[in-house]
């Protein structure tokens, strides 16, 4: 049996290999190929069907991006407004600049409670600031609540999809990691096996660790509420039980109004996994005496995002949801699953969010992880032009290689150079192609086509022919045909 | 009816067969061509590799050139999307007013291959005959960059003898990608093997499409694999006829 953790990959784009290299391991890997593959599928289908029935998706598709865009146009407003509504039903809230500010916030939170374990609702954001190894580093454990997370955590996995983090997992896989972790020897692969072998596990932990760290998919500027979807109730267990609540959120989660639910839920049940309304909705404001948690914290975190926001093309980036339609959509993502993109953030918007995060320090091949085939865009809630962005990251990917004179070895970089060159009058192109007639006819073999060639173009034939350059191009053609001619006897094959 | 045909640089160069094509069937149609000589390229690869001062030197030249004509027809959905959704953004960072002028007013007189027949000549049977089943593969810059809907199906229902095969998961991405294709070859290749499988599933004898990047894609693999289908651009169906018919050029 083989543990899904077998080749660990980095989530960490200051670490983790160039998306070209990190896709190896997977592409080598038909199990977890077939899992992300058939995963997705189903989970697109439905979407699909769901998306179909509603006659006003567009519409809904606009109001959301109208939304976000004015929320995150306004979002030193909105936020102020947040923090003051919070405050003032008993909630506290920190603000962190960086990743390392977070996690000192939560921890001196968690050493305030003398707690030495937190259990945990899924919070992406919490991968992003890498929070757990920080806590266990510290003395303090975080137990995953969330199935799939139990299911990576328990099998020392990572996340490969922020809706479905173990997406990339079988339920063979599954199976095998409890039997292993909870010593269940007799552990069968149905189902309802499994969730009641998880079930019993996490209800020992809601009942003893009184404290606990969530994310959240939406704050309520207007209300100065935290809004929290998910499916399994584990996450309703993880808010209400625990005595100490501390909600880590990116500062562009922030949503002006109440009402602003409406249109965001509707889309992002849907988009998400393919449901007319997401089994649970948890919404709360502030502290209530007597019922749920009475110590809150918010901790809002930035981290590389108000440069984006400061952006005006590379904004609509923090529209996003997290609804993971893109990734799903993604024909990329279909043959990759998560772990190539090196961050906990995949897909279509991981390929632009994570290199700005970075601040285009790392990550830059992330944002040619992509055919540009527009899928992503098409259907995206809150109408990320996910293709717009990717265009605009490789300007700088490129900008930043001018400056390295050690780049210009690289062919791809001194081909287009040259090939620019070549376009800029039609006699150097017309010569070029001659010269390219020439050289590409030493690889052309008796059938007319070319099967191997050195450096880049090697690329291109370790899995495909290039048909040999024709004798004639069109222009000489076009030069050559008589004023008479209507082109009817050239019409045929190139022989 | 004027009209002047950008071949595009790659169609120039490998695909001259469906620059022929597209000849024969326009002048069939009445349709006065007419070729600039010192066309190059639309720099979408330029554009869509991140070297942005160079696509915009090539979208300028292109601009300047064919400013005065009437109507451009393109064989290649994928520069017409170039044109109609990167210029403009290229045009305003880099370009002046007057260069933003040339083009606005240029932008409505260009046209896709099946755009031009079916939107400026109103035809959708042109004639053509071509007895043989094929499936056609929508480009993505053809589906979501240009909107070409049913144009396409629309005109390969009209060809005689032909049966339209239809292709599974048509809106699924072949891999292609231009420089994607050798940035990141591998997973181009695993996109390029689901597309073949739906592809050779609808037993058609030919694979077209509006984008000879695609078929170039397409029929590389076609070809190294033996799996005993062809490529052709839609331009040399609807210019095949029973007395000049369309070899398979790939």
């Amino acid at each position: 049996m083989s543990r899904p953790a077998a080749t660990h990959p980095v989530l960490d784009p200051t670490l983790a290999p160039p998306f070209p290299q990190a896709v190896l391991p997977v592409l080598r890997n038909p199990q977890l190929r077939k899992n992300v593959a058939h995963a997705i599928d189903v989970i697109q289908a439905k979407r699909a069907s769901l998306v179909a029935e509603k006659t006003d998706w567009q519409e809904l598709r606009s109001a959301a991006s109208a939304i976000r865009t004015h929320a995150l146009e306004n979002l030193g407003t909105y936020l102020e407004q947040f923090e003051t509504r919070c405050t003032a039903a008993g909630g506290t809230v920190h603000w962190a600049a960086d990743a390392a500010q977070a996690r000192q916030i939560i921890l001196d939170l968690l050493r305030q409670e003398k707690a030495s374990e937190v259990i945990k609702i899924k919070t992406m954001t919490s991968a992003e600031i890498q929070l757990n190894p920080f806590l266990e580093a510290n003395g303090v454990h975080a137990f995953e609540t969330d199935l799939a997370e139990i299911i990576l955590q328990l099998g020392e996995g990572e996340p490969s999809h922020i809706v479905v983090p173990a997406l990339h997992v079988n339920r063979s896989q599954v199976r095998e990691i409890f039997a292993r972790t909870m010593g269940l020897k007799d552990l069968s692969d149905d189902p309802k096996v499994l969730t009641n072998a998880a079930r019993t596990y996490l209800r020992k932990k809601f009942l003893t660790i009184p404290t606990a760290i969530s994310g959240a998919n939406f704050l309520i500027a207007e209300t100065g509420g935290v809004v929290v979807v998910e499916s399994e109730g584990n996450g309703r267990m993880c808010l209400t039980l625990p005595q100490t609540m501390i909600t880590l959120a990116g500062i562009e989660k922030v949503l002006p109004r109440f009402q602003d639910l409406e249109v965001m839920l509707q889309l992002l049940a849907r988009s998400a996994t393919g449901e007319r309304m997401n089994p649970y909705t948890s919404i709360w404001t502030g502290v209530t005496p007597g019922d749920g948690p009475q110590k809150f914290h918010v901790v809002l975190l930035d981290n590389g995002r108000s440069s984006i926001l400061a952006r005006s093309k590379h904004r609509q980036t923090l529209k996003c949801i997290r609804c993971a339609a893109c990734m799903n959509t993604c024909p990329v993502y279909r043959q990759t699953g998560g772990h190539a993109y090196g961050s906990v953030y995949p897909g279509p918007i991981g390929a632009i969010l994570t290199p700005q995060l970075m601040q285009m320090h790392h990550a830059q091949s992330l944002p040619y992880a992509s055919s540009l085939c527009g899928a992503c865009y098409e259907v995206c809630p809150v109408k990320i032009n996910i293709p717009e962005v990717l265009l605009e990251l490789r300007a700088e990917v490129i900008d930043q290689e001018r400056k390295q004179p050690g780049r210009a070895l690289d062919p791809m970089y001194w081909g287009l150079r040259i090939a620019n060159v070549l376009f800029s009058r039609a006699w150097i192109f017309h010569t070029a192609q001659w010269f390219g007639r020439i050289g590409l006819g030493l690889f052309t073999r008796k059938d007319g086509w070319i099967h191997s060639l050195p450096s880049v173009g090697g690329k291109w034939t370790q899995t495909r022919d290039l048909r040999g350059l024709p004798n004639q191009t069109f222009h000489s053609w076009w030069a050559s045909r008589g004023p008479q001619s209507n082109g009817v006897e050239l019409i045929g094959g190139t022989k | 009816m004027r009209a002047s045909l950008f071949i595009t640089c790659y169609n120039d160069t490998l695909y001259p067969e469906t620059g022929r094509a597209v000849v024969r069937l326009l002048e069939r149609l009445g349709v006065e061509l007419d070729f600039h000589p010192k066309q190059t390229c639309c720099g979408q690869m330029h554009a869509n590799t991140g070297f942005r001062c160079e696509a915009f030197s090539q979208a300028k030249r292109f601009v300047r050139l064919y400013q005065d004509t009437e109507t451009v027809v393109i064989p290649s959905s994928s520069c017409v999307a170039m044109i109609r959704d990167q210029y403009p953004a290229l045009i305003e960072e880099l370009g002046n007013e007057e260069l933003g002028h040339q083009f606005a007013t240029l932008l409505p007189r260009i046209f896709e291959l099946s755009e031009f027949l079916i939107d400026r000549l109103g035809v959708e049977d042109v004639g053509a005959y071509f007895p043989h089943r094929v499936t056609y593969h929508a480009s993505c810059h053809g589906l979501r960059g240009i909107h070409l809907g049913d144009r396409p199906f629309r005109l390969l229902a009209k060809v005689r003898g032909l049966d339209q095969a239809p292709l599974p998961n048509l809106d699924r991405c072949c891999g292609f990608g231009g420089t994607f294709s050798v940035k990141n070859a591998e997973v181009s290749s695993a996109m390029l093997a689901v597309k073949l499988q739906d592809v050779v599933s609808t037993g058609a004898e030919y694979c077209t499409a509006l984008d000879n990047s695609c078929l170039m894609h397409l029929g590389g693999a076609m070809h190294r694999q033996y799996a005993g289908m062809k490529t052709i651009h839609m331009a040399q169906i609807l210019a095949s006829t029973e007395e000049f018919p369309a070899e398979a050029t790939l």
